[in-house]
């Protein structure tokens, strides 16, 4: 699978800070798991960096302001993961300070595996590379699971996106420190830097970044869509496949996206909460597509005006890449920790049409990287045929997004396999509450 | 920026590629054969060729409209299902048979199925086989000699006068002589120089590039390769299908094919002869009817094989190739259910 990468627009365009946004909208929900619990209320002054919301359970992070300020708000605004969620407003007073609590620490080759995943739990780290997976958590595998390499995701697979790549060019020596602090946390000895080889200049830099002795190696990649997916990536570099279900770390494996170690860096070496990202705006109608060092919870609306605008018709607002990217449908969001990018569309750009019948070309078959029959799976979800969609592999669909975008039909595929999978699972929830009730009835 | 943003799901790009570009790109395949039997034939040929065609979209307009679905005619998959009709008729055949095979092809085929993706076989082969069953003279005599050459691709006159036969027929024909214990000497000896010379560098010369007797489109080898390559290119034909289907009658044919004992069966002129290369590039390969696993083509492409040598070998026509495809695409759901692939992780957890 080899969609054009789009990537041109971008990739030489250097990393620019985005002006200090006047006022911020953090969501409290920035990863999957639980969103955070707010502890600061309206009329409160923070400062940057303060830690504004807790993390409520294991598989949640705590949210800090990424200005200095006033709360102006608590409450619902929209959220790039769709509909709205509950959000803190921060009107910014325009100063540069650093909470208190920021302390950059000159004892870091010191730290130990768990000051490390308390100082990434306590920054708010979550994966950098679009789903936001709490990083603390990717680095506490149980004991049963020994961690023997670390993979460092420098992929970038989805088209247009270059915001992995500008910073691979521009922060090697933190990423690269991130990495090793990971891999410490993860008390692992080899560690691989994955880079898809029409990055060479990227493979060239951080490999010229490393220090004499390291045991990290970078390894310049295929070129194919999905390679940067954990699964593929694991199997591209390593030759192991993840057993159906389970997780990289079921083969002793942890993969960790270049933004993530970035900031691990960041909090670790500077004391700094994670409080901004790359974010690259493109698209054939952006006047100057740009990568942005942004503010968490800067409005989308504001990042395209400074970087010049629209200059063409917009159908569709991608936050994400094309291929497994969500949709907005307004520009009022804010940036969370996983939007790598905003990808705008232009009318004959996208497809609108209604499908065709499935010719039964086969072609989506070829392209699954997951070797699914998606064509298969389709037909089942849309008969409400969930446990024989599950039994073909319905959760075992990354939803790359290869099978619908080489479809001649342009069949929804990917639109029913996420549907389908949310059937599978609230037939699953219904299933345990009705043993649960049974359990308490006897 | 619009006022109403559109919202859907992932992935936002898709190839450019529709079905409409492939069903064109197996008529751009098939132009050059078109180009060859108007040649061979004469402009008989592209007359029963057109006549299918009209009847095929014509068929499939008024089907769509009484269906109440969107009439989708220049979805080009009816236009293929008339091309590929004709090309399985022998060309003296009257203006009539190419209409009703179209209108049985289109109508009991594939309409009544559902339409296009839900048919269980191939349209075209369905005509042919409803023709077949139903004026089985016309459909077997009313062959022509080719351009530049004879109807058997032999240079025998004799045999051809006597037998009015295509080469399949005459090596079924003389094989019979051959084994036939009451055949007199001179007959045994005539067919056996009728099979020396089926077998010659010539004829196989002649059956490449189609000065033979045979179906309006199967008849040039090397016509129908120039558009399969042109598919295969496009990666709109699975190579696979052809491939098995090809190396496993030419195995079969070498192994069982020769009338004086295993092992000297002519492979070539098995390969090139009857409308293996038509079946095999164009028929078998037919998306919706053919399976979509890995594993199932070339069970697929093996299953035609088999099913094609032993109608030519042991069956009563001398031609299998239409009846074989028509089976295997009977056995294609099974094939797929039963050859699913294994899923990336499907291991073993190391933990």
């Amino acid at each position: 699978m080899h969609p054009p990468t789009s990537k041109e627009q971008s990739k030489d365009v250097g990393i620019t800070e985005a002006t200090l946004p006047e006022r911020v909208v953090i969501p409290l929900r920035q990863a999957l798991g639980a969103p955070a619990e707010p502890t600061v209320k309206v009329g409160d002054e923070v400062r940057l960096g303060q830690k504004i919301g807790e993390a409520n359970g294991f598989v949640s992070v705590p949210v800090h302001a990424s200005i200095a300020g006033k709360v102006a708000a608590v409450g619902r605004f929209p959220h790039p993961l769709g509909g709205e969620q509950e959000a803190i407003v921060i009107e910014g007073d325009g100063s540069e300070a650093w909470d208190d609590s920021v302390r950059p620490r000159d004892n870091v080759d010191a730290l130990t595996s768990d000051e490390i995943k308390s100082i990434v739990l306590e920054a708010g780290i979550v994966g950098l590379g679009g789903a936001a997976f709490p990083t603390h958590v990717k680095l506490s595998p149980p004991e049963s699971k020994p961690i023997d390499t670390a993979i460092l995701n420098g992929a970038e697979c989805e088209p247009w996106l270059t915001a992995d790549h500008r910073l691979m060019l521009e922060s090697p020596a933190e990423i690269l420190e991130g990495f090793s602090l990971i891999m410490r946390a993860l008390g692992c000895e080899r560690g691989i830097v994955g880079i898809e080889a029409n990055k060479l200049d990227a493979v060239e830099t951080v490999r010229k970044a490393l220090p004499g002795g390291s045991k990290i190696r970078v390894a310049a990649l295929q070129v194919k869509y999905p390679q940067g997916a954990e699964k593929q990536l694991i199997g591209a570099l390593l030759g192991r496949q993840v057993p159906c279900g389970g997780l990289p770390m079921d083969v002793g494996v942890v993969v960790q996206n270049v933004g993530t170690a970035l900031a691990v860096h960041d909090a670790c070496r500077l004391g700094r909460p994670l409080v901004r990202r790359v974010v690259t705006l493109t698209g054939n109608p952006m006047s100057r597509p740009t990568n942005f060092m942004v503010r968490i919870g800067t409005l989308v609306s504001s990042l395209v005006d400074e970087a010049g605008g629209l200059d063409g018709d917009v159908a569709k607002v991608v936050s994400g890449g094309p291929m497994m990217g969500m949709t907005q449908f307004t520009l009022d969001v804010p940036v969370i920790k996983g939007m790598s990018g905003i990808l705008f569309l232009g009318p004959d750009e996208i497809d609108v049409g209604e499908p065709d019948p499935c010719i039964r070309c086969g072609h989506c078959v070829h392209s699954c990287p997951m070797k699914l029959l998606p064509t298969t799976i389709e037909k089942y979800v849309m008969a409400g045929q969930i446990e024989s969609a599950v039994d073909a592999g319905l959760n075992d669909c990354i939803e790359c997004g290869s099978c619908s975008y080489v479809c001649p039909s342009r069949r929804r595929l990917i639109h029913y396999f996420k549907f389908g999978k949310y059937l599978a699972w609230e037939r699953k929830k219904a299933a345990r509450e009705k043993a649960e009730k049974e359990k308490k009835g006897q | 920026m619009r006022e109403r943003l559109i919202v859907s799901a992932s992935p936002h790009i898709r190839e450019d590629v529709s079905v409409q570009k492939i069903m064109y790109g197996v008529v751009i395949a098939l132009v050059p054969a078109i180009v060859g039997s108007v040649y061979f034939y004469g402009y008989r040929a592209l007359y029963l060729t057109v006549l299918a065609v009209v009847a095929a979209l014509v068929t499939e307009a008024i089907i769509q409209k009484a269906r109440g679905v969107p009439v989708a005619i220049r979805d080009g998959s009816a236009l293929v299902t008339g091309i590929l009709l004709a090309f399985n008729l022998p060309p003296g055949v009257p203006w009539w048979i190419p209409v009703i095979g179209s209108i049985f092809a289109i109508a009991i085929g594939k309409q009544v199925f559902g339409g296009l993706g839900y048919n269980p076989l191939n349209p075209a082969l369905v005509g042919r086989a409803f023709l077949l069953a139903s004026w089985p003279v016309h459909m077997t005599t009313t062959w022509l000699p080719a351009r530049g050459g004879t109807l058997s691709g032999t240079a025998l006159h004799g045999i051809d006068a006597v037998t009015q036969a295509t080469p399949l027929a005459v090596l079924k024909k003389v094989s019979e002589i051959i084994a036939d214990p009451s055949s007199t000497t001179h007959q045994v000896v005539q067919a056996r120089e009728a099979l020396a010379d089926l077998g010659s560098a010539d004829t196989i010369v002649n059956l490449f590039i189609g000065r033979v007797g045979g179906c309006i489109g199967e008849t040039s080898v090397l016509l129908l390769l120039v558009g399969a390559v042109y598919l295969m290119y496009r990666h709109w034909i699975d190579v696979r299908i052809p491939a098995s289907y090809l190396l496993t009658v030419a195995v079969l044919a070498w192994v069982f094919g020769g009338p004086s004992g295993f092992f000297t069966g002519n492979a070539l002129f098995h390969v090139l002869s009857g409308g293996l290369i038509l079946g095999a590039f164009f028929m078998a390969t037919d998306m919706v009817t053919s399976p979509v696993t890995p594993r199932g083509v070339i069970i697929f492409g093996v299953g035609c094989g088999v099913l094609t040598t032993i109608i030519r070998l042991i069956g009563g026509y001398p031609e299998g190739v239409s009846y074989s495809i028509l089976l295997m695409n009977v056995a294609t759901p099974l094939i797929d259910r039963h050859t699913r692939p294994k899923k990336f992780g499907e291991v073993k957890s190391s933990g």
